[in-house]
């Protein structure tokens, strides 16, 4: 039998703030935090809201000589890995010098550091571009930062998956656990609220253009047009069954019981897309049936072609209005590589506070035969939960996360 | 023309802006003598010094000035140097 991959610590960096505390807080009071965009001027543009962080000073977080070198997405990572060490209790002397690693997702990598740095370069000349052009733009920076920083020798690797990436990295981290690392650190975390990762945005065609904050990202609702990003995401702590316990680990959270992805057929071919067989690819890794499925974490597109898609494969698994079906991120945005890893946490803490966060905003349409839980927190005996995760050009990926005894 | 001059104020100043300054280092202390690399600046963060001295004051500094100049004395020496030879040619 394999060992099991339990998460023992995890980290947020959100719109609903910096810390697990504040974030589970607000996601559980369906707070807002989606805005007009301060961190570019959006006027010329035809979106306008994201979910942003604010007040996140990274000199109150990192090292100063760490500081000059990150992107920002970086810095929010480093946090929030920083954060879920410290929640796991785990000593360096815990992990031998190559038992350690880290798997991370990023969307768009350090672009708001490249974009300065091309601004630089275009504007003052070469002379100008900061020598940490050389690798704080690369998608693969926050893994390797994090793993200077924590001493972690082991494997290290990026996924780029778009919204899916998350799932990818947590499941490849599971796989080096089961080839044999003791810990390895994984999530991700995405920062692209600048006018380049902007650009990127408006070019794939999903995003809102509403301007009001409460009624811009409806996914399952009639008024759904294309989502509201955000920045942020998490950092979990994943460990083999025996090293938590050879260590003592006294924060387990849950294991990652299910995963599988699967990836779209050519759109128009008339074949059914890859999410209903992704789901149950993953229920069958987690040896569980669809009745043993307490929640689930919806990817939540919100464009009318998605979230049918999303409605369809769900109903087909699970039955109509037969699970509790979620989507916190309507508070926050869609946090690309960041988005699923937070769901798992979430996921996380709905299983151990036995709380299903709501879906904000949303009044949902009758089309849809789900049971989506709006505006209040619902109270639910939380033992599995289901996340799903789908990234632009058709990436379908699904994990299961299980309470364990 | 007057020659400019290269102070270790001047140095410190760069540092920070550039590279940042190691938690556990006081740039404010006696770190004339001390090697940049025990001050906690490894390459590209000399890297990134030297190109901004260079933008600044207008000087070509060769590849190996720090590999030579290892501390802040010999560093400021060294920049003095080219600003002298550029201000006399």
């Amino acid at each position: 039998m394999k060992a099991r991959t339990l998460i023992t610590g995890v980290g947020m960096a959100t719109p609903h703030g910096i810390g697990v505390a504040d974030s589970w807080a607000a996601t559980r009071a369906g707070k807002n935090a989606i805005g007009r965009i301060t961190r570019f001027d959006p006027s010329p543009y035809p979106s306008r809201l994201a979910g942003e962080i604010r007040d996140f000073d990274p000199r109150d977080h990192l090292p100063d000589r760490l500081v000059r070198q990150t992107d920002r997405s970086s810095q929010l990572a480093l946090t929030a890995a920083a954060h879920a060490f410290e929640d796991a209790g785990v000593r360096p002397a815990d992990v031998p010098e190559y038992g350690g690693g880290v798997v991370t997702a990023a969307g768009f990598g350090g672009i708001e550091f490249g974009q300065n740095e091309l601004r630089n370069l275009w504007s003052r000349g070469s002379r100008y571009v900061s020598v940490y052009q050389s690798f704080a733009w690369f998608h693969a920076a926050t893994s390797g930062q994090i793993s200077v920083r924590h001493e972690l020798r082991g494997h290290a690797g990026v996924l780029v998956g778009d919204q899916a990436g998350g799932l990818d990295a947590l499941a490849q981290a599971r796989r080096r656990i089961r080839r044999g690392s003791r810990l390895i650190v994984s999530g991700g975390v995405d920062a692209s609220l600048c006018s380049w990762g902007w650009a990127a945005h408006l070019a794939t065609g999903q995003i809102s253009a509403g301007e009001h904050p409460e009624r811009s990202y409806l996914p399952f609702d009639r008024a759904a047009d294309g989502h509201v990003p955000g920045e942020g995401g998490a950092l979990l702590i994943l460990e083999d069954e025996r090293a938590a316990i050879e260590r003592g680990a006294d924060n387990v959270y849950c294991e990652i019981a299910g995963y599988a992805s699967t990836f779209d057929p050519r759109p128009g071919d008339g074949r059914e897309p890859g999410l209903r067989r992704a789901i149950e690819l993953a229920l069958a890794d987690a040896a569980l049936g669809p009745w043993e499925i307490d929640l689930v974490f919806a990817d939540a597109a919100a464009t009318a072609r998605m979230d049918r898609e999303e409605a369809e494969a769900l109903i087909a698994v699970f039955g109509a209005f037969a699970v509790p079906v979620t989507a916190p991120k309507t508070a926050i945005g869609r946090l690309c590589g960041g988005g699923a890893p937070v769901d798992v946490v979430m996921a996380a803490l709905a299983i151990r506070e036995g709380l299903i966060p709501p879906t904000v905003h949303v009044e949902p349409s009758p089309e849809y035969d789900i049971d989506l839980v709006t505006t209040h927190p619902r109270p639910a005996s939380v033992r599995t939960a289901l996340v799903i995760a789908r990234g632009h050009g058709g990436f379908n990926s699904a994990m299961v996360v299980r309470a364990v005894d | 023309m007057s020659q400019q001059e290269f102070t270790l104020q001047d140095l410190k100043r760069i540092l920070l802006d550039g590279a940042g300054a190691d938690e556990s280092v006081d740039l404010d202390g006696d770190i004339l003598d001390t090697d940049f690399e025990q001050l906690g600046y490894e390459s590209l963060a000399l890297l990134e010094t030297g190109g901004r001295i260079e933008r600044e004051y207008g000087v070509e500094l060769h590849d190996e000035i720090f590999t030579d100049n290892p501390t802040p004395r010999a560093l400021v020496a060294a920049v003095n140097a080219q600003l002298g030879r550029m201000a006399s040619a």
